[in-house]
């Protein structure tokens, strides 16, 4: 363990310039800049609010932050997992030349996505403050759920990376998974419905979906729900385990694939 | 005896080249079923062993394909070896394919610390070269423009300067010393010339024989990944002018 801290150290500034390089160059050359991060899901919030709320007839005053929580999340998770699926073959020009140890680049492209996250994070502050929701005690759950994302996007991140190297497919196919457990995770919709049908697992056995729970009963002012807390942590600590094992067992070999 | 750079013990590479190239996931489950994935085996490198003591100058000579950039490939660390293995002693700045690291949208002043980062340098250390790195490169007025814009001699010139503004213990060397225009070149080979002064250590790659003979002590002849001879420069390079001559 001291051994990965102490090469941690030794690299810490080569993480930090490529995390600087992930959030720089994802908005160069647009005028607003970084504030398309809060920007951006804002005017997402208002389409799917226009959407799945005035049209479909729910007056709920507060669902935009009912959307915009859900929202926030999976983007990160979805945008998180796309980083580092792609990370080794974006960065195979300095693989092939530098020895640097890889996990760095799965890592930097979820550090630089969950940066980009937080500070999306505000937009929801404006948005609750506005339409009401106010805080609570309950807030202080929100960082259980902060941690579960990150270590959960981590985890499939670096299984998605490893199989990524010898597949390119899996680019391909887990854009539309991901599209599958976006409409798995009651971003836009109330679960309720579908909490009391049969199809109650889709959702109870996706971990990003108890996520997203928890953070909400945070902001909403209401206890999380344990079973959720218990499964998401497993599953995030399990899949980082699962991840870490494929990676570090056929990183040797990433270099003659790439 | 001096002391010891570089130890190659026994090292062995084997590629496996399959027929038919496949990287998609339908290809691979269909030829798995069919047992049509054949793989042809490859030894790049065959058992090679030598050692490099501290302070020589290497040239490593051979045909093209005989394993010359495997083998910096091995020893810089990029490649892991299939059988042996590689024990260095100080820091190992690799010359190779100079520029082809950077990010073609960041600017030549964001690619000298990315670059400088991947290659190990702290931030202290790049702030106080950076004006250094820079004059060398000769770019300062590219500084601010992104490395997508630079010519081909401009990005060897950037990755020239930054990866020799450090002092490194062992130097590789696949043949670099081809920078620029003439005058760069020059100063290059001056540059790397200096480091030889400063007692480093050097491996280097060249087809010309002309050019390892005026930089290099010792030398190497590699054919199809076995290290056939090491020693002095001079008996070296006559042996090998024989096997290129015929």
């Amino acid at each position: 363990m001291k051994k990965y801290i102490d090469n941690l150290r030794q690299y810490q500034f080569l993480l930090s310039e490529l995390v600087k390089k992930g959030i720089k160059l994802k908005y160069r050359r647009s005028y607003l800049g970084i504030l398309w991060s809060m920007l951006e899901p804002l005017l997402s919030m208002v389409v799917l609010t226009i959407v799945f709320g005035t049209l479909y007839g729910n007056t709920d005053k507060t669902f935009p932050v009912y959307i915009l929580s859900g929202r926030l999340l999976y983007t990160f998770y979805s945008n998180a997992t796309k980083a580092a699926l792609k990370s080794i073959r974006s960065n195979s020009a300095m693989i092939k030349k530098v020895y640097v140890p890889k996990y760095l680049y799965p890592l930097s492209g979820v550090i630089y996505n969950y940066i980009i996250f937080l500070i999306s994070l505000l937009v929801l502050g404006i948005v609750s403050a506005v339409l009401g929701v106010k805080p609570t005690i309950y807030l202080l759950q929100a960082p259980v759920a902060l941690i579960i994302i990150l270590i959960l996007s981590y985890g499939c991140g670096m299984f998605l990376a490893t199989i990524g190297v010898f597949f390119r497919d899996i680019e391909y196919l887990w854009t539309v998974v991901l599209m599958l457990i976006m409409y798995t995770c009651a971003i836009f919709y109330y679960p309720s419905k579908l909490l009391k049908s049969g199809w109650a697992w889709i959702l109870k056995f996706n971990p990003l979906y108890c996520t997203i729970q928890i953070f909400r009963s945070a902001i909403f002012g209401e206890p999380m729900y344990a079973p959720y807390v218990i499964y998401a942590a497993a599953f995030s600590v399990g899949i980082t385990i699962l991840g870490l094992v494929c990676f570090k067992k056929k990183q040797d070999s990433f270099i003659l694939y790439i | 005896m001096g002391k010891p750079a570089i130890e190659v013990d026994n090292v062995s590479m084997k590629f496996s080249l399959s027929r038919e190239k496949v990287d998609s996931l339908k290809d691979y489950i269909f030829k798995t079923i069919k047992r049509e994935i054949q793989y042809n085996e490859f030894w790049a490198l065959k058992n090679v062993t030598f050692t490099v003591e501290k302070g020589d100058r290497v040239g490593i000579l051979g045909l093209n394909g005989a394993g010359k950039s495997t083998l910096l490939k091995v020893i810089s660390g990029v490649f892991k070896p299939t059988e042996g293995h590689v024990e260095k002693h100080g820091k190992i700045v690799p010359l190779l394919e100079l520029g082809a690291g950077f990010d073609p949208q960041y600017t030549g002043k964001e690619n000298i610390y990315l670059y400088g980062a991947m290659l190990g340098y702290t931030k202290k250390f790049i702030d106080s070269k950076y004006d250094e790195i820079v004059e060398f490169s000769e770019l300062q007025k590219f500084m601010d423009v992104p490395v997508k814009n630079y010519s081909s001699g401009m990005k060897s010139r950037l990755g020239f300067a930054i990866a020799t503004v450090v002092e490194p213990k062992i130097l590789i060397l696949d043949e670099v010393l081809s920078v620029g225009d003439a005058k760069f070149r020059k100063k290059s080979e001056n540059k790397i010339l200096s480091m030889f002064d400063s007692g480093v250590t050097v491996l280097f790659v060249s087809h010309s024989l002309e050019q390892v003979k005026r930089l290099c002590n010792k030398a190497m002849i590699l054919e199809k990944g076995k290290l056939i001879a090491y020693g002095d420069i001079d008996p070296i390079s006559e042996q090998y002018s024989e096997m290129i001559g015929g």
